[in-house]
């Protein structure tokens, strides 16, 4: 689209300012009415901006590459064995896991609005949020991950998981080879956030270098 | 209701364009428009269902032209309108003008929000009737297009898939987002090929259904 770069971060800033003094003006309405504490607006903030974040499901994936008991914990109840780690809750309360294979690549959307793994992943970026996602990732998911720079082998199924319930689903991405005998804490290093929505892989020992 | 929000399998809506190093908030406006989301959903005066039905029920163009948190406070003033908990003078001005209207729970504190984040919302519930279904069953998606809230996507309807998991009995949205309770229903996963949705394709589509969506195929 051939905007006018100044004339963009114009009308940015007049939107943030917008929108900036449309919440504010919320806000103190609804504190004042007695319906929220602002203790608790923080809190909230906090929970998702620094403490619960797709580390979270790094540490999950690690485990369950190195631990096949903890992997069939997982496969049985997600839900309890995600909670084992300490992460459960809201957008969390039913997990299912998801595992990449030879043959099999999965990926996740929310068609109808944006569920996701908030408990193991954090909040949505917004592309997954975005209608081109929402629209495309069942009807044409190859273009979609080639977007992402994802070209899977020729030959490989893809699995759309539309999450139109409340079941949570997290991606287990696969192990990238040359990585026997590395640490849970090492591994989860090489999980990303979009590997383990379906829509990127584990990074691998070359991307590293 | 067939709104705008049922965007899956439609093919115009351009590229993805995926942000590079996307911050959790773009903007201090973010952060407080997903607190106070969340946070007035502790009032317990309407359910996850209900605010759903309300986002997808904005007009389509505010819906398609606004991101995904000003839906959410769109959607948010609307809850709050319906429910007479501020009025529209409130909204404009910031200031408290009617007396508020007494929450269905008591307001949460710093503890209790933290206590409330990592509890959640199960909506699995026991239910006394047996699963209609089992895994392996060939069933067809009904047809239909009702007026009020469902979670069966339209590329989805009528259309022949496998059972490939049984989630237990959940909150059946279709009654619980239109205050007719909470209606326990079996869920499956339903497994479809691209081709039976879209007429190609070699992926698999599956989809979340409540019981009341299938029938025997």
């Amino acid at each position: 689209m051939a905007h006018d770069h100044s004339q963009d971060e114009h009308h940015d800033h007049s939107h943030l300012d917008e929108m900036d003094l449309k919440v504010r003006t919320l806000e103190s309405l609804l504190v004042e009415k007695g319906y929220v504490k602002s203790e608790a607006l923080d809190e909230i903030v906090e929970t998702y901006e620094f403490r619960v974040g797709p580390r979270n499901g790094a540490q999950v994936v690690a485990k369950a590459w190195t631990d096949s008991a903890y992997l069939d914990r997982l496969r049985k109840d997600a839900t309890a064995a995600i909670s084992e780690l300490g992460f459960s809750g809201r957008q969390g309360e039913h997990m299912r896991v998801v595992e990449n294979t030879d043959e099999t690549h999965n990926m996740v959307v929310c068609t109808l609005c944006s569920c996701y793994p908030w408990s193991v992943l954090g909040l949505p970026p917004v592309w997954y949020k975005s209608v081109p996602y929402r629209s495309r990732a069942v009807i044409e998911p190859e273009a979609v991950l080639a977007e992402f720079g994802l070209k899977l082998r020729k030959g490989k199924t893809i699995k759309v998981w539309d999450s139109t319930a409340e079941m949570r689903y997290l991606v287990i991405p696969e192990r990238p080879a040359g990585t026997e005998g590395w640490s849970e804490e090492d591994l989860a290093k090489l999980v990303t956030r979009d590997s383990m929505i379906g829509t990127g892989l584990a990074l691998n020992l070359d991307t590293l270098s | 209701m067939n709104g705008p929000h049922d965007m899956g399998g439609m093919q115009c809506y351009g590229p993805i364009n995926p942000e590079t190093d996307e911050p959790i908030f773009h903007g201090e406006w973010e952060k407080k428009a997903m607190a106070l989301t969340v946070g007035m959903g502790f009032t317990g005066m309407w359910n996850i269902d209900a605010s759903r039905f309300k986002r997808e029920s904005l007009p389509p163009v505010q819906y398609l032209s606004s991101s995904y948190y000003q839906i959410w406070l769109a959607g948010l003033e609307q809850l709050m309108l319906e429910r007479k908990m501020v009025s529209e003078d409130e909204l404009a001005c910031g200031k408290m003008l009617t007396p508020a209207v007494t929450p269905k729970r008591p307001i949460p504190d710093k503890t209790a929000i933290a206590a409330g984040l990592l509890k959640g919302g199960p909506t699995d519930r026991e239910v006394s009737s047996a699963p209609k279904f089992t895994i392996g069953d060939v069933v067809v998606t009904s047809v239909m297009d009702p007026k009020g809230h469902t979670r069966l996507p339209r590329y989805a309807r009528g259309k022949t898939g496998t059972i490939i998991h049984i989630n237990g009995a959940h909150v059946f949205p279709d009654s619980n987002a239109n205050g007719e309770g909470e209606n326990p229903q079996w869920l499956y996963t339903v497994e479809f090929s691209a081709e039976d949705l879209f007429g190609a394709g070699t992926h698999k589509v599956t989809v979340d259904c409540w019981e009341p969506y299938l029938h025997h195929g």
